[in-house]
């Protein structure tokens, strides 16, 4: 997928010109947080829950060599395979091999952001196998040939009336007339849709929220139950993970899911938990026969040892972007890529480089709600600010701008000359402001004023007031 | 986050941070904390070496420019016993200092020292000198916006609630989400015109569907952002910083009010 994450601004622009999209977007808030809240009220021991989840994951990150390594032998004792991919290039050609040695045709998914961020459906495509998205949000978006516009709803930004559109186009075999204004005839009509692609497919591919080191096991968490007809109906079943999602034992990811549907969905748990371990067993009812493990690093490994490692952490719940103003006020597709909202503006520059993300990271007023809400206690906002850092070292910053700012720390560095400067910004834009108090229109500060005015100042600035006070001895203003 | 010491001393010396917004657009503010102080009990001086935190370069990724205004900080204000702000997120700005000077020994030392003893001027009052002595008055309903740095950074949260609630003729009502960000951001209300725009214009809204005649907050920045826009939609909610009623300075036309 190429990324729009340099035209932030511009994708900002349409998405809040988006009347349909500002409704959705204002009902997606209000759901999620409340139900959010409401989950972990019922729950006395979250914030507990959130440090034992943190430091897991950071154990984890300090030992990641060693838990991907017992993963892949507990994987490879029963049967499965792994896979290991240094980048989304080695990750596609390892999914194409697998589906071409089974003669796929098509191929079912389930939802997975990693397949996203390789553009794996895209590629399947291009070599002439059909991937089919069997997560109902995922669908409507392939559809519509979308991007996700959130990490866990991906069509939150369609309408059902949209929906009901595309719907109309894609599926001629059904009649004309037919009612779908209703959620209930949407859901049966994709899983008719649907029912019959989960039998026909040779592959199915499924991402993984966890993969357990101790067993072997990978855990998808999903509401629909699809992702369990992907991955147990077609004979070969390809797990996408990458690599920080290891976690040691069955009890560290208990822990997590503890804390993961609670957080992104208010739920306990989700409808579904399901466990893979390696291919089916010969007393085994059903399940695939072959069972793969693709480990995709993609730039993870890059990560460790740097400031950025606690973003390795995150569990992808999506409450961040659930509390964010900026991303309630944008959406995700303003932000260019696979990653939305305060996790994807510090993952993003990780991932495709800060020079194609520039606007991620300051696209943000460092409000601190998504550290709040996460239930890994990534410090997101911290994280932020260090990559404005690496951007000003790197002169990513228009000249202009830099020079702004070393002015600014110039004249703060010498008090006499700011006392005369500030005075004299808070008797211009008092006389500015008149008897009306405010200003209308101030050229250096058109963004503002564009918007709002700007209250004028008092007059005299503090300092003076202060000063002649003291001189003449009183003591209140 | 720095340990309130159990017992300050009785007439603690304190340095007011006046910040340069107060300082230049509301000086009101200003002399509403010195007066809350002093009623307190505190010995307050403002030192005249004192210019600006720092924030606007911390935050747009300048390190070397945010030690340099950092030191000068430093510097005008380690003797006090204290260092208070009205500003959570001025105030928050000195206790990231220790952060600014990673892999500088000396100046991270007098940087901790610093952090451990600056305060936003609410939180100051209520927890670190015990004192809710408030003797203004002030007749209107209020409704309080919750701004980021002081809430989350400086726990402001319940302090202003608990001064204004002995304020004569004060009607708290509160807002949805008092805790979301108005827009401002410092540097991103600009940067960002437009998605600031669209987070003010929905905390204006729900400032406004209070009904309250004021809203209060404890941050100058963001009642800028929210009066400015206020005034452009023709709303008639008046805005103060919360010391402005706290210490009865309320003489002074409202934040971009005609005077």
């Amino acid at each position: 997928m190429n990324a729009t994450s340099l035209q932030f601004k511009e994708n900002a622009h349409r998405a809040i010109e988006d009347e349909k999209l500002k409704k959705a977007l204002g009902t997606m808030k209000v759901g999620f947080r409340e139900k959010r809240a409401a989950a972990v009220a019922k729950l006395p021991e979250f914030e507990e829950l959130r440090d034992a989840g943190r430091d897991l994951k950071n154990h984890v990150l300090e030992n990641l060599d060693h838990y991907l390594t017992v993963f892949e032998a507990r994987v490879k004792e029963q049967g499965g395979h792994v896979h290991w991919c240094r980048d989304a290039e080695e990750a596609r050609q390892t999914v194409l091999k697998i589906c071409r040695d089974k003669g796929a045709r098509t191929v079912t998914k389930g939802k997975s952001m990693i397949a996203e961020e390789i553009a794996l459906n895209h590629f399947l495509e291009e070599k002439g196998i059909a991937p089919i998205e069997t997560d109902l949000g995922e669908y409507i978006i392939q559809l519509r040939h979308e991007p996700p516009s959130h990490i866990i709803a991906p069509a939150i930004h369609v309408s059902k009336e949209a929906v009901a559109d595309i719907f109309r186009e894609t599926h001629k075999q059904y009649a004309a007339d037919r009612p779908l204004s209703e959620p209930r005839q949407l859901l049966d009509e994709a899983r008719d849709v649907l029912r019959g692609q989960f039998i026909e497919a040779d592959v199915g591919i499924t991402g993984a929220n966890m993969l357990i080191a101790e067993t072997g096991s990978t855990v998808i968490v999903t509401n629909e139950g699809n992702g369990d007809l992907t991955q147990l109906l077609p004979k070969t079943h390809v797990v996408l993970a990458s690599i920080e999602k290891v976690v040691p034992t069955l009890d560290d990811a208990c822990t997590i899911l503890r804390l993961l549907a609670r957080s992104a969905t208010g739920q306990e748990m989700s409808s579904y938990t399901t466990f893979s371990t390696g291919p089916r067993r010969a007393d085994d009812r059903d399940g695939p026969e072959e069972f793969h493990v693709v480990l995709i690093d993609n730039g993870r490994s890059g990560m460790l040892g740097t400031e950025f490692q606690e973003m390795l952490r995150c569990i992808r719940c999506a409450a961040c972007m659930n509390h964010c103003p900026v991303y309630g006020a944008v959406g995700g597709h303003a932000y260019g890529w696979v990653y939305p909202g305060p996790m994807g503006s510090v993952l993003t520059p990780a991932l495709i480089g800060i020079e194609n993300s520039a606007p991620l990271p300051n696209a943000s007023t460092l409000c601190g709600k998504c550290e709040e809400v996460c239930p890994m206690r990534i410090p997101l906002p911290r994280m932020l600010r260090h990559w404005r850092e690496k951007e000003f070292e790197r002169h990513l910053p228009p000249a202009r701008v830099r020079q702004a700012f070393r002015f600014y720390a110039w004249i703060a560095t010498r008090p006499k000359l700011w006392r005369w400067y500030t005075a004299a910004a808070a008797r211009t834009l008092s006389i500015w402001g008149g008897k009306r108090g405010r200003i209308k229109s101030l050229p250096m500060a058109k963004p503002w004023t564009d918007a709002r005015d700007m209250p004028a100042p008092e007059g005299e600035t503090f300092m003076q007031r202060y000063k002649r006070q003291q001189k003449a001895g009183g003591k209140a203003a | 986050m720095p340990e309130t010491p159990n017992s300050p001393p009785a007439n603690p010396r304190v340095g007011l941070f006046v910040t340069c917004l107060v300082d230049v657009y509301r000086p009101t503010v200003g002399f509403a904390s010195l007066s809350l102080l002093e009623k307190a009990g505190c010995r307050v001086e403002v030192p005249e070496a004192q210019t600006c935190c720092g924030q606007p370069s911390w935050n747009s990724g300048d390190r070397a420019g945010t030690q340099a205004v950092a030191k000068q900080l430093i510097a005008a204000f380690e003797d006090f016993d204290y260092v208070v702000a009205p500003s959570g997120s001025c105030g928050g700005m000195i206790r990231y200092y220790p952060d600014v000077f990673d892999g500088e020994p000396a100046w991270k030392a007098r940087a901790e020292a610093l952090a451990a003893k600056t305060f936003e001027i609410t939180s100051f009052l209520t927890d670190v000198m015990g004192w809710d002595g408030i003797e203004a008055s002030y007749d209107d309903t209020v409704t309080y916006h919750d701004s980021c740095s002081g809430l989350r950074q400086m726990k402001v949260k319940g302090q202003p609630r608990h001064l204004l609630s002995k304020v004569k003729g004060v009607e708290l009502t509160e807002m949805d989400r008092p805790e979301e960000c108005c827009g401002f951001g410092g540097t991103f209300c600009v940067k960002y015109g437009e998605v600031s725009d669209r987070m003010v214009t929905d905390k204006t809204t729900d400032i406004e569907k209070t009904g309250a005649g004021t809203m209060l907050a404890g941050e100058v920045g963001c009642l800028l952002n929210m009066a400015g826009k206020a005034k452009r939609r023709g709303q008639r909610t008046k805005y103060r910083h919360v010391t402005e009623v706290l210490a009865g300075m309320t003489d002074t036309p409202a934040i971009g009010e005609e005077r």
